[in-house]
């Protein structure tokens, strides 16, 4: 059996981008401790409808913790007080009965919000369309193993590509930096073999695009503890690494001044 | 409350797709990188790797107040005061006198510049770029250093200018300030409880900087190998920890009497 959870809910509401917002203080009286955060939203909701308000507006799409459309700030922390959780993976039983729970949008100036706790995250699209593209074959399926990568290069390409791209570092920084976020999209591919022919070009033209929306990194540390999946900030040092390489090395390419 | 429509979303006034900071033009190469923030960072760690250097040189030259009264030529002199001639003297034979010294100095200055500069203008990035939270947020991992170093670096910068004029310009009236007499000078101005009290506070402030600066410094050039990280961790604790033992050390030592300045021990050696 499950127990059932009084709680008090602190939301933002803004009607639209334009609008001035405002906190709003919502009754949360029995929730199963089974639900997840979002799903407790959705009780809170059927409640606003019944009410005849409007319900909350909130990013939700897999609730599986794999799309990375859910995120807000839960009680100041990002995606809520559990390590390595998305919103959606956050369940109610990590809530007491009683608790005050302060739920706000992601605050960027690149993630003007849309309505109450949507945010507009497209400058993270702008960065990804930045990359570009990569050189693979086309043709009949490769052979398996003909691309040799170590062991290690494909554990680290492969905890890079577990970005989600929900913004939560960018929300978490003091900075508002979105260095987590590149730094992972990058090493995705700058560490295999099938990333080198556009390495260089791709880390200039991201780093760049990024840099025109968001903040610089003061290494605080902050992303990784808020990250879902938990991506290392050891990530933002090889982009750096790999930003003053491309510096030079788009360079020193004959006629690509 | 109408839904926002569409065309709403992609044309109100702080839409997201539209940059917030628009990209310069783009400079030829080495000054390109200073044009973005991550060669910024990178300026700010190799500066800061110079200034560094000094504060430990600077640290470790002082220690010579310890040493005392010596024997020089047949007389009696304070090592430090030799010391502080010798630096004028560096690479004599290469450089005419003082010219090595004044090298070392515009060094100095231009990394002060470069550091500064960078500073003021990331923060000035971050803020811009920054939207505050209206609810109170925790810090899970930003400590106080990291999340201090605009006020430190300030406050050190303040202290640098306060700690130039009192013991290189000597224009603090009080001290009696005279051009080669460094022991004499430094325990003149540090005697003073409120001067000392000053040379301590900025010097924690200088090792709180050290601390994250160090730390910081090895992820802006991008130096990182999970084997060895935690190692910068202790390599910033470690030189902060000397750099604040070494410098808090002399004021008190003036204060209690361990460094003192005594004239009478000067002088030909009988």
């Amino acid at each position: 059996m499950s127990t059932k959870l009084n709680l008090t809910l602190s939301v933002w509401r803004q009607p639209g981008p334009e609008a001035r917002g405002q906190f709003v203080t919502y009754p949360a009286n029995g929730i199963p401790d089974d639900a997840s955060f979002l799903e407790m939203l959705d009780m809170v909701n059927e409640q606003l409808i019944e009410q005849g308000e409007l319900p909350i507006e909130f990013p939700h799409d897999c609730r599986e913790g794999i799309c990375g459309t859910c995120g807000v700030m839960i009680n100041g922390r990002a995606h809520g007080q559990e390590r390595g959780t998305a919103t959606c993976q956050l369940h109610m039983r990590k809530f007491s009965d009683g608790d005050t729970i302060v739920i706000e949008p992601w605050r960027a100036a690149a993630f003007p919000v849309v309505r109450d706790l949507v945010v507009d995250r497209s400058p993270l699209d702008k960065i990804i369309e930045a990359g570009g593209f990569i050189s693979a074959p086309t043709g009949t399926a490769p052979d398996a193993n003909e691309i040799p990568v170590p062991k290690e290069v494909a554990d680290s390409a492969m905890d890079a590509a577990a970005c989600i791209g929900c913004g939560a570092c960018v929300a978490a920084c003091p900075n508002s930096a979105a260095q987590l976020f590149t730094s992972a999209k990058l090493w995705h591919l700058n560490s295999l073999p099938q990333g080198q022919a556009e390495r260089f070009r791709r880390t200039e033209a991201m780093v760049e695009t990024m840099e025109s929306f968001f903040g610089s990194c003061t290494n605080h540390g902050e992303c990784t503890e808020a990250c879902p999946k938990e991506i290392s900030q050891d990530f933002i040092a090889y982009m750096n690494r790999d930003y003053m390489k491309s510096l030079v090395y788009n360079r020193r390419l004959a006629g690509q001044r | 409350m109408a839904a926002p429509t569409a065309t709403e979303k992609v044309t109100g006034a702080n839409s997201a797709t539209r940059p917030i900071r628009p990209r310069p033009k783009r400079l030829p190469f080495p000054l390109s990188l200073y044009q973005t923030a991550v060669g910024k960072k990178w300026v700010m760690a190799v500066t800061g790797i110079a200034l560094l250097g000094f504060v430990l040189f600077h640290m470790f030259g002082n220690l010579k107040l310890y040493l005392g009264v010596i024997e020089e030529n047949g007389e009696r002199v304070y090592d430090v005061d030799i010391y502080a001639e010798y630096l004028r003297d560096l690479l004599v034979p290469l450089f005419p006198r003082t010219w090595f010294l004044w090298l070392l100095r515009f060094g100095l200055i231009a990394a002060f510049g470069l550091h500064i500069h960078a500073a003021y203008s990331l923060t000035r990035l971050n803020l811009a770029t920054n939207n505050a939270y209206e609810s109170k947020r925790d810090w899970l991992a930003a400590n106080f250093a990291s999340r201090s170093m605009r006020y430190t670096g300030v406050i050190v910068l303040a202290y640098l200018i306060f700690h130039l004029a009192d013991l290189t310009w000597g224009w603090i009236p009080s001290t009696d300030w005279e051009r080669g007499e460094v022991q004499a000078n430094v325990v003149n101005s540090l005697s003073n409880p409120v001067v000392a009290i000053i040379y301590i506070v900025a010097n924690v402030m200088l090792a709180v900087h050290i601390f994250h600066g160090v730390y910081s410094m090895f992820q802006s050039l991008g130096i990182n190998n999970p084997r060895y990280n935690q190692l910068r961790r202790y390599l910033a604790a470690g030189l902060a920890a000397v750099i604040l033992v070494g410098n808090v050390s002399f004021p008190i030592a003036v204060l209690t009497g361990l460094i003192d300045y005594d004239p009478s021990l000067l002088g030909p050696v009988s």
